[in-house]
């Protein structure tokens, strides 16, 4: 059965795309408006299962990268993503059947609505990382041994940069100096693969999941029912409640750092919580013992909305709820903890898995 | 002896104060909101000027904080037209002016909105040159059609210049009389948020000229000849020039107002205060004496706008609120008789019940003129239902679980207690009623900047005394007495994924308005910069 995409769905999507954010991944609010003025120019978007897709297909992720402090005040003209996947398609000398997010995170989930409304192809329901993380090759896509490149990297003003690397890390280098000669945002098109290499590679599902958890999020219930609907649905848990009381920043290598700290409240009279972020949530130590560790999922949630609070939103006073997600499957694995784990981050401790069942 | 007045219209009352020049209070009395703003004005002014017998001509300084711009507003009433002028393309179009806002306001200013190339980058490199030739052929197209114009360009807060580029060419084709809004002066970074204030700011300038224009003739009416001055969000005040071309920082003006005024009444600089209207109660912190400010979007009439705001916690609960009994169920608030509470409040003889009355029964103040029977219980209920609000409000707003000072201001503020969990102390001080006024009378004049500066050339010393020096320039323009200027906060937020270790700054100065002393007023910058060596 078709499944489409219309434009109040957008907004279900970006707000549960923020909740697997974990406090990075981008404004929703403009990547949402975007996807929103696309749809309504050109009527609602197929979703896709990639099964649906023949072996041969291809399949190239969109996606933006960036300052989300540049993406707010610089929007993009709307023309890059299509430009960055029109010229690889030209590159590679062939037709794309669909396009897929590279992340959920609030952004990048809405960004190929933007490209597949344009150019009238379907959105393969699924992402790169079950989550979002900030360099490129932390994804699935790369675990599966699919290169970046050739990619694209455009910006407004109708400069296109097309990369050939040797490796994803150098993609991630060369990408990232592009993008901030540019003016510190850009489009992609990048990690393009056939839909039978990418069929084993992505974590699927997240499209639909996300516009779930926007629903249940937005529903008007009690804040206590809603966020065990959420805690039941994405197989989660409660961390932690209470207050902030202190959040310090700092800039390390071009990465937002910081730490968070927070008294318990209700049930958690008396303890107290840290979390430890680089753009997105990476650690939760309750009373000095790591309770969840990236790359399971650690969000924070308004207490009073039971909506995501993103790390530049923190604040002083905000009463919050943290609640852990167990993170895809793949993420896991030994090989993948290195490229992801809490050590890649610069923290010394060891992956602490969530201890509730993986419902991905 | 020089005096001034202190003016603050709310929702329910206009509260006019009359200060000496040592700030004491000489006068004070609260009428009723009219209509017309104005005329409650004119017969609250009058009454002070009755009861103090101080000569109109000793009033040196009128200070006005008024809720006119935000009604009309909410109530899209006396609204202009306004040509929406974006610099950004061929950046931003993907997201066009008024995304996300009602229908009714979409609809009507979508006709005149534009995107035109120009715009900056984050680092103040042009994204593309300012088109010029599309400016002029606009501004003689919106020429007789618009009452205003709105401009904002892309960083802005970074490079100021084309925004200002741009509003001289169309002061050069729409002459001397229609306003234009820049953005730079209103909004920090968040194009979408900024650009919705400025076109706000723009629509609402006709209501600020004939609302300050008719509080002007009120004064004159009685013989008042001071400067005007009206309060903005931030517990600062502006020249009647500057108000009229920025006159949305008025909005939230009478929270920030009672902010003040509590900390000038108690000599506390860093409090919660707790303001108990008739159908309202705000909660704001006080940090070095001036009200925290919001750091989230704020909805103005169902727009998301990004200029500063009083960070307020506002509850449904005021001296007004009405007392509902349904079955089990008590309820107090959000519904309120508000000003009618005089006619209709129980313990004024009348026969609704509202939290005034619920105190009353319980006898933990006295207030009006009639004794008030409600059921024990129903009052019980009813007042710690209330109170429990209160102090999760005041819960939130505090940065920690230590126990802080606590202010009650407001006329209602009496229906309140002494303790409160998690406050060390509650202080009620003289004149608790009238804050709101005396805030304004008190206040200073404020510059700020608020942009992002790049730390990797320049030590963070270097950067903090260019984003002051900015500042202080910005105040002593606003009329500010440099001798007199003190950095109010200072605000780093690192950014991510910015080469040069990026970092947005925030710095607000506040001093006293240079005309208090007219023989030590200056300009010179020699003196701004001896004021800038403390720092």
């Amino acid at each position: 059965m078709k499944r489409l995409i219309h434009a109040e769905d957008i907004e279900y999507l970006a707000l549960g795309a923020t909740v697997l954010g974990t406090g990075g991944g981008g404004d929703p609010y403009i990547g949402a408006l975007m996807a929103v003025q696309a749809i309504e120019n050109h009527g609602p978007i197929e979703l896709v299962s990639i099964d649906e897709l023949d072996d041969d297909a291809l399949v190239i992720p969109s996606a933006m990268m960036g300052a989300p402090t540049v993406m707010i005040e610089k929007m993009p003209s709307g023309d890059e993503p299509i430009q960055a996947f029109q010229q690889l398609e030209k590159f590679l000398g062939r037709k794309a059947a669909a396009t897929v997010t590279i992340e959920a995170g609030g952004l990048n989930s809405t960004i190929p609505f933007v490209v597949a409304a344009e150019l009238g192809i379907p959105v393969v329901d699924a992402d790169g990382m079950g989550r979002a993380f900030p360099e490129i090759p932390m994804t699935t896509l790369h675990v599966g041994g699919i290169l970046a490149t050739p990619m694209m990297v455009v910006d407004e003003k109708g400069n296109s940069v097309l990369l050939s690397t040797k490796d994803n890390a150098w993609t991630e280098a060369l990408s990232r100096n592009a993008t901030i000669t540019m003016g510190g945002s850009s489009m992609l098109a990048l990690y393009s693969a056939e839909a039978k290499r990418m069929r084993n590679n992505l974590v699927h599902g997240t499209i639909s999941k996300a516009i779930q958890i926007g629903k249940l999020l937005a529903k008007h219930e009690d804040t206590s029912v809603r966020l065990a609907n959420l805690l039941k649905f994405v197989g989660g848990e409660e961390l932690f409640r209470g207050k902030i009381t202190d959040v310090m920043r700092r800039t390390v290598g071009g990465f937002a750092r910081g730490t968070v700290s927070a008294e318990g409240l209700s049930k958690d009279e008396g303890a107290v919580c840290r979390l430890e972020f680089q753009n997105e949530n990476l650690i939760a130590i309750r009373n000095g013992t790591p309770i969840a560790t990236v790359p399971d999922l650690i969000t924070v949630l308004d207490q009073e909305t039971i909506r995501p609070i993103t790390t530049e939103e923190l604040r002083y006073g905000q009463r919050v709820v943290v609640i852990g997600i167990p993170c895809a499957d793949v993420w896991r694995r030994p090989e993948c903890l290195e490229l992801v784990g809490p050590r890649y981050f610069g923290y010394d401790i060891n992956f602490t898995p969530l201890d509730v069942p993986v419902s991905l | 002896m020089s005096h001034r007045l202190g003016i603050d219209v709310g929702g329910t009352n206009t509260d006019v104060v009359l200060l000496n020049s040592d700030n004491e209070v000489v006068a004070k009395t609260k009428v009723a909101v009219t209509t017309d703003i104005v005329t409650g004005i004119r017969t609250a002014v009058a009454q002070v000027l009755d009861s103090s017998g101080i000569n109109p001509a000793q009033i040196t300084h009128a200070m006005l904080g008024t809720t006119q711009v935000t009604n009309a507003i909410i109530e899209r009433s006396e609204l202009n037209d306004v040509a929406i002028i974006r610099l950004g393309a061929p950046a931003t179009r993907a997201v066009k002016p008024l995304a996300g806002w009602p229908e009714d306001l979409r609809e009507r200013y979508a006709k005149y909105s534009w995107i035109v190339g120009g715009g900056h980058e984050f680092d103040g490199r042009e994204i593309a040159p300012l088109d010029e030739e599309e400016l002029q052929s606009i501004a003689h197209c919106v020429k007789g059609n618009v009452g205003a114009v709105a401009v904002t360009g892309v960083f802005s807060p970074v490079n100021t210049s084309h925004e200002e580029r741009a509003a001289r060419i169309f002061r050069e084709v729409l002459g001397e009389d229609i306003p234009i809004s820049l953005s730079y002066q209103l909004g920090s970074v968040g194009l979408l948020e900024r650009e919705n204030a400025t076109v706000l700011n723009a629509a609402v300038s006709n209501v600020a000229k004939r609302a300050t224009l008719s509080f002007q003739q009120a004064l004159v009416d009685l013989d008042v000849y001071a400067d005007l001055y009206l309060a903005q969000n931030d517990g600062t005040l502006m020249s009647v020039d500057y108000a009229l071309l920025y006159p949305i920082l008025t909005i939230a003006c009478g929270p920030t107002n009672s902010m003040r005024g509590a900390a000038h009444l108690t000599g506390m600089a860093n409090a919660v205060v707790v303001d108990v209207g008739g159908t309202s109660t705000d909660v704001g912190v006080l940090v070095n004496g001036f009200p925290r400010e919001s750091f989230v979007a704020v909805d103005v009439g169902g727009v998301r706008t990004n200029f500063r705001m009083p960070d307020l916690y506002s509850l449904g609960l005021g001296g007004g609120s009405l007392v509902i009994e349904k079955g089990d169920d008590v309820t107090v608030g959000p519904k309120s008789v508000g000003y009618r509470i005089v006619q209709e409040g129980r313990a004024f003889g009348g026969s609704t019940t509202t939290f005034t009355d619920v105190v009353v029964a319980l006898n933990k103040a006295k207030v009006g003129t009639h004794e008030v029977d409600v059921p024990h219980e129903l009052a019980d209920t009813a007042y710690k239902m209330a109170i429990q609000k209160v102090a999760e409000a005041v819960d939130r707003m505090k940065t920690s679980a230590k126990p802080v000072p606590l202010v009650l201001v407001g006329g209602g503020s009496v229906l309140l207690p002494n303790e409160f969990e998690g406050v060390s102390e509650v202080h009620r001080p003289e004149n608790f009623d009238v804050a709101n006024a005396i805030g304004a009378a008190i206040a200073q004049v404020s510059g700020r900047v608020d942009r992002i500066f790049a730390m990797d050339k320049k030590s963070r010393d270097e950067v903090l005394e260019e984003a002051k020096s900015i500042a202080f320039a910005e105040a002593i323009r606003a009329g500010a007495d440099a001798s007199t200027m003190e950095v109010v906060e200072v605000e780093e937020v690192p950014i991510a994924y910015l080469p040069g270790n990026a970092v947005r700054i925030k710095v607000t100065v506040a001093g006293t308005l240079a005309s208090y002393h007219a023989e030590s007023r200056v300009n010179s910058p020699d003196v701004r910069a001896d004021a800038n060596a403390d720092y």
